[in-house]
Order: C-alpha cells, then sequence, then structure tokens
C-alpha cells in the first residue's frame, strides 16, 4: 500500500496548480466561456505546454507514458479550476481508444500529433436514444467498393465542436460486436450541431449519411478498447470530480462562517454544521474510491477494472449530487444564481453524474459481476 | 372517511377540464407541458380567460368576486388545470397580497386593488427580501420616512429588495419597509403597496443558473409613496407579512403541477431505453417513481387534511410548513428523475431557436430539452417562502415546543 505520489506526480499537480490560479480564476474562466469558441485555443496551449496532452500517451508513441494515477492528477486539478477546453474529449477518450483500438501503423503519428496538443480528435458513441448503452449500437457501417461508409446519429459527442477528426463506433452490416472508424469532419454526409453543454463545456450532435469511414483495428473486435475508454473517462470524471467538490465544499464552509443571519454566522446552526460534514463524508469516500479507479486503469483483467470503475462512478456520482445541491442550499438565494461560481460547480457535478452512466447505470453494472462470480 | 370524490365534484372536475380544453391556448399548453418559459402575455391570457368565466378567485370569498369553492373544488380546479397544461396563476396579488387587504386594508383599498386583481390589470411582485435580509427577514433595512407636504401624507422610501420574482412583468410590489428603528425589529415593520411606475424604482435583472430572468433586485431611491398605500397599521405590518407567508406556503405544495409531472414521466420512461429495453422496465428507475408517486399520494391527503382543518380559522397553523417540506422536495425529486431520465441527453443546453437558425438537426431528444434546465432551477423550491430549514425550525419551536 501506497498512497504518496512520485516525485514528478507532486510536481505535475503543482505545475498545474498555478496554472489553475494563474491563468483560470472565475473572472478568467467567464471570459473563456462567454467567447465564440466557448474554450481557449491559448490555455489549450499552455496545457500541452505543461505536458498534459503527452501524458497519457505511451512513451512509444511519442508521449510521456503516464499511468491512470498521473490522469487523476491531472483531472482533479482541472476540476478545481471548472476547465472547459476539451481535456477528456480530446485527450483522454481518443488517446485510450487509439492505444487499445488501433495497429502501430493506424495510429503513427496520430496520437503523437494530439500528445502535442496539435490535433483535436473526439469520440462519438452515445447513439441518439439509446442512453448510456455501450454495445446495442445503431450507427451502422457498410463495406462497398473497398471503402467503408457510416450511418447514424450520435450525441453529446465531447469535444464534436471542434474536432477535425471523429473516432466512431459503429456495427458493420450484421456483426455481433462494435468496430471503430475513422471519419474527416469535413467529409460528406458528416452533419455536426455544436452547442454548449448545461456546464459550459462544448459538445455536438453529429449525423452520419454514409460518411466515408476509415477501418481501425479488426473488424467487429472494437468493444474491448470502447470499454476500456469509456472506463478511461469515467476514472478520470472522478478525480475532475474530486476537485471540483473540494473547492466547492471548501467555498461553502466559508460562506458558513461569513454569512450572517438572526445575528451570527448561519454556521452555527447545528443543522447546517451537520450538513457540511456528510459534504465532507461523501467528498472523503469519493476521493478515495477516485484513487481506485485510477489504479484499476492498470489492471489487465477487464472485469475487475470495470468492477472498480463502476463502483467509483456509484459513490463518486452520489457525492456528486449530495455535494452539489447541498452546497447550492446552503447558499440560500445566491446559489441559484449564474454570477456565482458555486451554480457553476454544481452543474458540472450534475453532468459528471450523467456522463458514461449515472450511478444507477453503474451500480447494474457493479451488480452484474456480483452474479458472474 | 371517503378518500375520493363524489359524483358532484367528479361532474365539476369534468366542467373545468372541459373549460380548459376550449379556452386554453394550445402553444402555451404545450409549452407548459414541456417546461418551457412563458411569457407575461402566455400567463396573462389565460388568467384573463378564467377571469371571464368567473374562475380567477379561487380561493376568494364571494363578497370580494371570489368562486367561494371549498377546498376540495379549489384542489381540483387546480389539479385539472395544471394536468391540461395551464400556467400556475400567479400567486403574488391573487393569493398573497389579497388575503392581506381583504383582512387588513380599509374599504378604499379593498375597492382599488382587489378588481384590478382578478381581471389582471395589475401584475404585483413580493417585496420582502433584501440581500442582508432573508431568512432573517426581520432585519429588514429598507427605510420608509413619513412626511407631509402640500401634496399630502406621504412616505419616502430608500433601500433594497432582492429575489424579486418576476418583478419585470410587475405593476405594483408590496413590500415590508422599516418605519421605526425603536423596540424589536418586529414592531417597526410597514406593510406598504408600491407602484413600480413610480420614480426612483430601479428593477435590475438577476439571470439564473439555469441562465434565464427570473428574480430581480429591485431598487427605491427617494421613491415617493402616498401614505394611503399602507396597509393597516404603521409597524404592525410584520404580523401581516406572517399572515401572508403561511398563505404562501400551502400554495406552495405544488401538488397538481407534481401530478402532472409524474404523468410526463410515465410517459418520457417509456421513449427512453435503458439496457435495450425501455426504461420503465428498469426497476431502479420504476422504483423511484413509484416511491415519488406514493409520496405525492400522502401530500395530496395531507394537503386536503389541512385545508379541510383550516375551514374555520383565519390563516392556515405551522403545519403549513410540513407541506412545504414535503411539496418542494417532491417537486425536486421528480425534475431530477426526469433529467435522469434523459440521460445523455440531458448534456446539451440548447437555446430557443437555435438549432432551427442554424438549419441542422438536433438529434436528441427533444422532450428532454428543458429537463436540465428545470432540475436546476427547481433547487429554489427549498430555498423560497423560508427554506426548509426554516421551516423545520418553524415546526421545531411552534410545534414541537423545543
Ligand atoms: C451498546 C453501548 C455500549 C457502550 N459502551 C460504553 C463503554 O464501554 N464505556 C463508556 O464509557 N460508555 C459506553 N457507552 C455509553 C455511550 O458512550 C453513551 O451512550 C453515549 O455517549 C451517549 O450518551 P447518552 O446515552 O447519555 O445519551 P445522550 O448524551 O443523552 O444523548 C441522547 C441523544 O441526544 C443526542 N445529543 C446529545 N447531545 C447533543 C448535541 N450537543 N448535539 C446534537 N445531538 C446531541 C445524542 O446524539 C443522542 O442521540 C455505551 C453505550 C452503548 C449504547
Ligand atoms: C428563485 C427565488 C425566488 C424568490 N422570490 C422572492 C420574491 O418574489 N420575493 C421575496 O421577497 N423573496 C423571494 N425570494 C427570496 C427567498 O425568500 C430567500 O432566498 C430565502 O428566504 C432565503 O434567504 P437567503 O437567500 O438570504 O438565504 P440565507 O437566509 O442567507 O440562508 C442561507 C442558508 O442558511 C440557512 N439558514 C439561515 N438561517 C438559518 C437558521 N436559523 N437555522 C438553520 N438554517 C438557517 C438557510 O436555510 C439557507 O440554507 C426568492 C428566492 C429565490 C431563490
Amino acid at each position: 500500500m501506497n498512497f504518496s505520489l512520485t516525485d514528478e506526480q507532486a510536481a505535475l499537480k503543482d505545475t498545474l496548480a498555478k496554472f489553475i490560479e494563474r491563468d483560470y480564476s472565475f473572472d478568467q474562466r467567464w471570459k473563456i466561456i462567454g467567447s465564440q469558441m466557448g474554450w481557449s485555443r491559448e490555455h489549450w496551449s499552455k496545457l500541452a505546454d505543461i505536458g498534459a496532452m503527452a501524458l497519457p500517451v505511451a512513451e512509444s508513441d511519442g508521449g510521456l507514458g503516464g499511468n491512470g494515477v498521473d490522469t487523476m492528477v491531472v483531472m482533479e486539478q482541472l476540476g478545481r479550476g471548472l476547465v472547459v477546453e476539451p481535456y477528456l474529449g480530446c485527450v483522454i477518450l481518443p488517446v485510450a481508444l487509439l492505444t487499445q483500438g488501433a495497429s502501430d501503423i493506424e495510429r503513427a503519428g496520430l496520437l503523437e500529433r494530439i500528445a502535442s496538443g496539435e490535433s483535436m480528435v473526439a469520440f462519438a458513441h452515445t447513439d441518439a436514444g439509446s442512453r448510456y448503452e455501450r454495445e446495442q449500437l445503431k450507427t451502422r457501417a457498410t463495406f462497398a467498393n473497398g471503402a467503408y461508409s457510416i450511418t447514424g446519429n450520435k450525441i453529446a459527442v465531447l469535444g464534436g465542436d471542434c474536432a477535425e477528426l471523429l473516432l466512431v463506433s459503429a456495427k458493420v452490416d450484421q456483426d455481433a460486436a462494435a468496430s471503430l472508424f475513422l471519419v474527416q469532419t469535413h467529409a460528406t454526409g458528416v452533419a455536426r450541431f455544436p452547442y454548449p453543454m448545461q456546464d459550459a463545456q462544448r459538445g455536438a450532435d453529429i449525423s452520419f449519411v454514409n460518411a466515408p469511414a476509415v477501418l481501425l483495428g479488426e473488424r467487429a473486435s472494437a468493444q474491448a478498447a470502447i470499454d476500456y475508454a469509456l472506463d478511461a473517462a469515467c476514472a478520470a470524471l472522478s478525480a475532475e470530480a474530486i476537485g471540483a467538490m473540494s473547492e466547492l465544499h471548501k467555498i461553502t464552509v466559508e460562506y458558513l462562517k461569513t454569512r450572517k443571519q438572526f445575528g451570527r454566522a448561519i454556521g452555527m446552526n447545528q443543522a447546517l454544521q451537520h450538513r457540511a460534514v456528510d459534504m465532507l463524508m461523501h467528498l472523503e469516500m469519493s476521493r478515495s474510491m477516485a484513487m481506485e479507479a485510477a489504479v484499476a486503469m492498470s489492471e489487465p483483467n477487464a472485469q475487475l477494472r470495470a468492477k472498480s470503475i463502476s463502483a467509483a462512478k456509484v459513490l463518486v456520482g452520489q457525492a456528486c449530487r449530495f455535494v452539489g445541491q447541498q452546497a447550492v442550499q446552503l447558499h440560500g438565494g445566491i446559489g441559484v444564481t449564474h454570477e456565482l461560481n458555486v451554480a457553476h460547480y454544481f452543474k458540472r457535478l450534475t453532468m459528471i453524474g450523467a456522463s458514461f452512466g449515472d450511478c444507477d447505470w453503474h451500480l447494474a453494472r457493479y451488480g452484474e459481476s456480483l452474479l458472474a462470480a | 372517511m371517503d378518500l375520493r370524490y363524489n359524483d358532484e365534484q367528479r361532474a365539476f372536475a369534468q366542467e373545468v377540464r372541459e373549460f380548459t380544453r376550449a379556452n386554453l391556448d394550445p402553444s402555451v399548453a404545450k409549452k407548459v407541458l414541456d417546461g418551457a418559459r412563458l411569457s407575461r402575455e402566455d400567463y396573462l391570457g389565460w388568467h384573463r380567460a378564467l377571469y371571464k368565466k368567473g374562475w380567477v378567485g379561487a380561493g376568494w370569498p364571494t363578497a370580494f368576486g371570489g368562486t367561494g369553492w371549498n377546498s376540495t373544488q379549489q384542489h381540483i380546479f387546480d389539479e385539472v388545470t395544471a394536468d391540461e397544461g395551464a400556467p400556475q396563476l400567479m400567486p403574488f396579488g391573487l393569493r398573497m397580497v389579497a388575503p392581506v387587504i381583504m383582512a387588513f386594508g380599509n374599504k378604499a383599498q379593498q375597492d382599488y386593488y382587489l378588481p384590478k386583481i382578478l381581471s389582471g390589470e395589475h401584475w404585483w411582485c413580493q417585496g420582502y427580501s433584501e440581500p442582508g435580509s432573508g431568512s432573517d427577514l426581520a432585519s429588514l433595512k429598507t427605510k420608509a420616512e413619513r412626511a407631509t407636504d402640500a401634496d399630502g401624507a406621504h412616505y419616502i422610501v430608500n433601500g433594497q429588495k432582492t429575489w424579486t420574482t418576476l418583478g419585470q412583468h410587475a405593476d405594483w410590489i408590496f413590500c415590508l419597509v422599516r418605519t421605526s428603528t425603536d423596540g424589536r425589529q418586529q414592531e417597526g415593520i410597514s406593510f406598504l403597496l408600491i407602484d413600480m411606475k413610480s420614480p426612483g424604482v430601479t428593477v435590475r435583472p438577476i439571470i439564473m443558473l439555469d441562465q434565464e430572468h427570473e428574480v430581480n433586485e429591485v431598487w427605491f431611491d427617494n421613491v415617493r409613496v402616498p401614505a394611503e398605500n399602507l396597509i393597516g397599521e404603521e409597524n404592525k405590518g410584520w404580523t401581516y407579512a406572517k399572515f401572508l407567508l403561511s398563505h404562501e406556503r400551502t400554495g406552495i405544495a405544488g401538488v397538481g403541477r407534481c401530478k402532472r409531472i409524474v404523468k410526463r414521466l410515465h410517459h418520457v420512461a417509456k421513449q427512453a431505453t435503458a439496457h435495450g429495453q425501455p426504461l420503465i422496465e428498469d426497476v431502479r428507475f420504476r422504483d423511484r417513481l413509484a416511491q415519488v408517486e406514493i409520496e405525492l399520494r400522502a401530500l395530496e391527503i395531507t394537503l386536503l387534511r389541512v385545508l379541510d382543518a383550516e375551514r374555520e380559522k383565519r390563516a392556515p397553523g405551522p403545519e403549513a410548513s410540513l407541506l412545504k417540506i414535503k411539496g418542494s422536495e417532491i417537486q425536486q425529486t421528480l425534475t431530477e428523475l426526469t433529467m435522469m431520465a434523459a440521460g445523455p441527453a440531458a448534456l446539451p443546453y440548447v437555446r430557443e431557436g437555435e438549432h432551427e437558425a442554424q438549419d441542422v438537426a438536433w438529434l436528441s431528444d427533444e422532450a428532454y430539452r428543458y429537463a436540465t434546465g428545470t432540475y436546476f432551477n427547481f433547487r429554489k423550491t427549498t430555498i423560497y417562502g423560508g427554506s426548509n430549514e426554516i421551516q423545520r425550525n418553524i415546526v421545531t419551536q411552534l410545534v414541537l415546543g423545543l
């Protein structure tokens, strides 16, 4: 057992914490989310300079070869700052997919360009009307005249607003299992509807009508890579949630000390004190589970990995809900305004809960592992 | 004891339903059912239709132009109109200031204000809260100083109110103001009616977390208010304010609205899929829905019990706090379940007209367009009208005697 970070990880944490403090104040973020694009290339480049993009890419692919714990360190800081640049959508997800699902030749160059921050690649996976379904894909690919083409509707694609390349999950004809494809965003037959998300991150709905596509890896054998990537996303979200919740808890406790009603700080009321303690309990249980998830990303057995990831997503999701809701409640009216950071944390935490499987979905997945045992 | 509606009540429900179907603008009903934002006109159109029929003053005595309905009839009216997608009648005039004017206003005030509240000519808003005085309302500072000049006796009002719901639409605001700093805080408060068009009144929007304009700051800079706009006696405003708050709390339970959301949720849960099956087949989700429906039924019966017991009394007692707590919690659960049903379709934030403008298909289910925003917005229900913590404090003191 060892709960400490390596020297490199501690240094990384420090660098990112400074980046958040210097470049990502609430005011700076406010400007970024209000801009046309909704995120900032300048901040994206800064993250690349810090090495955040290269971190999850294997050394053999031109990256720094970081593991799940390294990702946890990064995501926790991004959560503290409510960073809207699409690190999860355009780094964590595509890197995991390409590493697990594409051959050396297919991914050569591409991962290097992601690692340098040059290329934006997004994962278009969630079929419209399928909620959190991972395997029963509606999107179809067909093979004709020596080439693949794709038809289907993908929603809530993180980073889908700006990515130049899309990794798309689809089933070829009557195949039992999914395949993975690379599609140019500007190809014919691809139409996107970009929008802000509820938490000010950006995404898109993307429709494909006979869009030209290149198969990655073997046909009908992408499910393992898809599961790995979505699990990596859940682990990353868990860490991000810790960063966001610890900030929000701190802000709330501070408010309990400073806001006065009935001639004394509202934090003098035991009802509110105990609520703040319960928030802390959720946070600390979640922190433990974010660690569990980070370490699980190195677990070679996919079933064991899945169990840990879902366990984490259940507890973290519950914590996101409780901590977010109570932070708003304990702030009273000011908590439901757009001008205060509290609502922004609350909204991000809510969306983390709703991303890549909510608590119920992961509880069911965890439960299935009990049946299998 | 019988908890079902009798034939007469069922016939009444049918009458209300037929009237609503014939008179409610279908485009407004669609907005309400979808959870979209309503304009001032959307609210007022329905208000006027009811006014013509003589159905606006549901809880009012007949002497003031009310329907004279008993509490069960009022409940049936709320339930059926909500089910059909009718907008909620704005409570600020009808359910808040009107009962105060009836109980404590003079004849001239009753004759002037009440008919205009009924007809919808005056849109009212509530000026209680201030930045420093939320839960601790009695600490309010907005000052009204009495003076007399050639034009007669009047008050000069200075200060700021906040969280004023739909103040941007309002013609009038009823305010708690400080007229004395002697003695207990509660003993220096007066209840004043202020014309929003008075010089010196400024309304500034507050954008809420769903990015909508629903509440406001209202500033008073040397606003001259005729002395005849004072309700009752000077420095007795706290008594009237508390009388009003208990009215607000029974109204806030929102049973009719909840029933409508439940119905919608049934529909949505059959459309959405989980694990390749309709979401309603997912026992986790179905149990959540079942649980909240059971709680809603309990709330409904409790509400009717409280209303029934209060027929004789002038204002609801502290039991109203229990209704407010449970009602707000149920509303929050229902909006949360709707968001959950959406799954990843809850993520996009798409402004009205945006995808039409871009001429691209919006692939996420439009049924969920407002689901997340409504969930965010409804966090207010445990904060406003006296927060749920304050309601529990009231029950602690007044019911439990602790
Ligand atoms: C099975 C068992 C084994 C025990 N073993 C030991 C032992 O080995 N050695 C030993 O010394 N003692 C022991 N205890 C005693 C135990 O520590 C006391 O029961 C405990 O401290 C509570 O005290 P009390 O029973 O007097 O309840 P009270 O202190 O009277 O409390 C009653 C209730 O009021 C609440 N309460 C009290 N003060 C506050 C406050 N300020 N804020 C909020 N809530 C409050 C309590 O949480 C509780 O719910 C044991 C008790 C039990 C039940
Ligand atoms: C959407 C919305 C609409 C509103 N509309 C109106 C309106 O039209 N007119 C109007 O006058 N007001 C309106 N309000 C104001 C509302 O009544 C206040 O927000 C509410 O009274 C709480 O006050 P506060 O916001 O100042 O919070 P605070 O009083 O500062 O409370 C902060 C937190 O502390 C808790 N707390 C405070 N005191 C205690 C205590 N003694 N014990 C335990 N917990 C305590 C509260 O419960 C809350 O969780 C509205 C509010 C909202 C959010």
